[in-house]
């Protein structure tokens, strides 16, 4: 009990943040028309490449002389960037369909 | 101070436009924005990151590294992303999906070897953060493969119980790793890290092909929580704010996705579909028969019919037939025929999926129209011309108690004056079930290529 009353009021601020954040995110996605769930899932899937800031941040704050941990945030930055850009682009590609009708 | 306040703003900013670029993707019209309003704020973050981001008052180093780093994701990345067909979209996402899910587990993996011996919370965090990124890495490839046809379908009933004793090892592994760090050492970050890519294998193998967007969408969602969960380790707002939007939105995406199937998600995850059930509702089908249409039957139906509806499905994405089917329904218009496409909601191996490809043809969006507001137009429509689709317009799903995809609602194709089926063969469906359709009396089947059929069809319309 008093484990938990530490970890409650240590990280408050983050509950309160991820409990909104839930609420959000199902009000946010509610009532889409089917003819976007692709490039929602899509457009979704490049947000969370923002896991990408904490491949920076391992990478940016690894010794010099720790080659394994060098190496791994080389590899964590190269997937993360994967993960955004790519992302970001295919769910451009798949939108850009739909512009091109409406002329 | 500064630099603190700075990243601080940047963060809310970037965390904002993942919020806002959400919502404008939600709508057909804001959705172009959206993306590049949530792709902006991506683009702060990522700067402020690396700019003012600072660790007990050390700048970011390494800078040379990372932005080689970026350089080589961003060119692999685009290029694929540039280079990719819009058949494949499903599996493009799926790999995205699958790096970011290896990022996430590297950045855990770093984590402990730099800090072994730290609090049980941060260990936890650590080791939970490991478990999920790497199912959804090995679970993503999977998927991605059997999208791309490159994996077959299994169906091995104790892969199931296997799985759940997976599961149950790797959470004691984590309690270990946790409560007693000294029995494992440091290997038990590479032991979790194992044993979790093997369990995302074996979660998404027995998954029948069908289910695969399901399976996206949900691995998506735990992308998106093993992004937050690196948000809590480094009390990062951006990453924990995107990251449990994407998580709690994949979940609602996936059980909406579920929904359309008339299917549990634990029945999805179990993977009854494609099992050994189907066998109950393949009995009836020995000595019935089916009746075949010649190309120019079928052109004089289709051109002598006030509406033709045009039900497209995964097999029109196989023949990349989207740009011949937009030709056939110009040729039809042009002859005075009333043409439209009724979208079965999940279509194609992702939601959407048909609407993508069609407009990639250029069909006018109010041509395509819902599976709701299509049935009850069936019983006018003179011809429908089943394009690739199977499972979606199977009427065992009304009414036929046995059959594994009893309840999913259909497009009611057999209530139109006419059915006639374009198919490379009589196999079966994703769902592995023969369809009854086939064997109605008012539909006939023109075996061939979608395309091939298409064109054909085209040339004899015109010729009339």
């Amino acid at each position: 009990m008093e484990l938990f009353a530490e970890f409650f009021l240590e990280n408050q601020k983050f509950i309160y943040v991820i409990i909104l954040s839930v609420l959000l995110g199902v009000e946010v996605i509610s009532n889409v028309p089917a003819v976007l769930h692709t490039p929602l899932m899509s457009g979704a899937n490049a947000i969370h490449g923002v896991v990408i800031i904490g491949a920076i941040i391992v990478m940016g704050h690894a010794p010099s002389d720790d080659y394994l941990a060098l190496g791994l945030g080389f590899v964590a930055v190269v997937l993360g960037t994967l993960n955004v850009v790519g992302g970001f682009v295919v769910t451009n590609r798949m939108l850009e369909m739909f512009k091109k009708k409406d002329k | 101070m500064h630099k603190d306040l700075f990243l601080g703003i940047i963060y809310l900013l970037g965390s904002l436009a993942f919020i806002v670029g959400l919502k404008r993707l939600s709508s057909p019209k804001t959705a172009r924005t959206g993306n590049l309003v949530a792709a902006a704020g991506m683009l702060l973050a990522i700067i402020g990151t690396i700019v003012l981001h600072e660790k007990d008052g050390q700048p970011i180093g390494n800078i040379v590294f990372i932005l080689a780093a970026m350089a080589v994701g961003t060119g692999i990345g685009w290029y694929m992303a540039i280079r990719v067909k819009m058949t494949k979209m499903p599996e493009m996402v799926s790999f995205f999906n699958g790096m970011g899910g290896a990022c996430a587990a590297v950045i855990s993996i770093v984590e402990f070897n730099t800090h072994p011996h730290s609090e049980t919370g941060f260990l936890v965090v650590v080791f939970a953060g490991l478990m999920i990124g790497s199912v959804s890495f090995s679970g993503s490839l999977i998927a991605y493969a059997k999208l791309a046809e490159k994996i077959k379908d299994i169906f091995v009933s104790w892969l199931q119980i296997m799985n759940l004793f997976i599961v149950a090892g790797i959470i004691a592994l984590i309690v270990v790793g946790v409560m007693k760090p000294e029995m494992l050492g440091h290997s038990i970050i590479w032991i979790i890290f194992g044993v979790s890519l093997v369990y995302g294998v074996l979660f998404v193998l027995p998954i029948g092909g069908a289910d695969m967007p399901v399976v996206i969408s949900l691995l998506n969602s735990f992308t998106g929580v093993a992004a937050a969960l690196g948000g809590f380790l480094y009390g990062n707002e951006v990453m924990l704010t995107g990251g449990i939007l994407v998580g709690s939105a994949g979940t609602i995406l996936t059980v909406d996705m579920c929904r359309a199937m008339n299917r549990p998600l634990s029945n999805v995850l179990i993977g009854a579909f494609g099992g050994g059930k189907g066998g109950a509702a393949q009995g009836s089908d020995g000595d019935q028969v089916v009746k075949e249409i010649s190309i120019t039957d079928a052109a004089i139906l289709c051109r002598y019919a006030q509406k033709v509806s045009i039900i497209p499905g995964y097999g029109l994405a196989v023949a990349q037939a989207q740009h011949v089917c937009h030709e056939f329904e110009k040729i039809l218009e042009e002859k005075g025929v009333t043409v439209n496409f009724p979208i079965h909601p999940v279509a194609g191996r992702m939601p959407g999926h048909m609407n993508v490809l069609l407009a990639e043809a250029d069909v006018p969006y109010p041509k395509l129209i819902e599976m709701d507001d299509a049935n009850p137009q069936m019983p006018n429509t003179d011809v429908v011309l089943v394009l690739g689709a199977n499972d979606v317009v199977n009427p065992a799903a009304e009414n036929d108690p046995s059959s594994p995809i009893y309840g999913m609602p259909i497009i009611q194709a057999e209530k139109a004056k006419n059915v006639i089926v374009i198919k490379r063969s009589m196999s079966k469906g994703y769902a592995g079930i023969q369809n009854q359709l086939f064997f109605r009396k008012n539909t006939r089947m023109l075996f061939g290529d979608a395309k091939d059929a298409l064109e054909k069809l085209i040339a004899a319309v015109k010729d009339m």
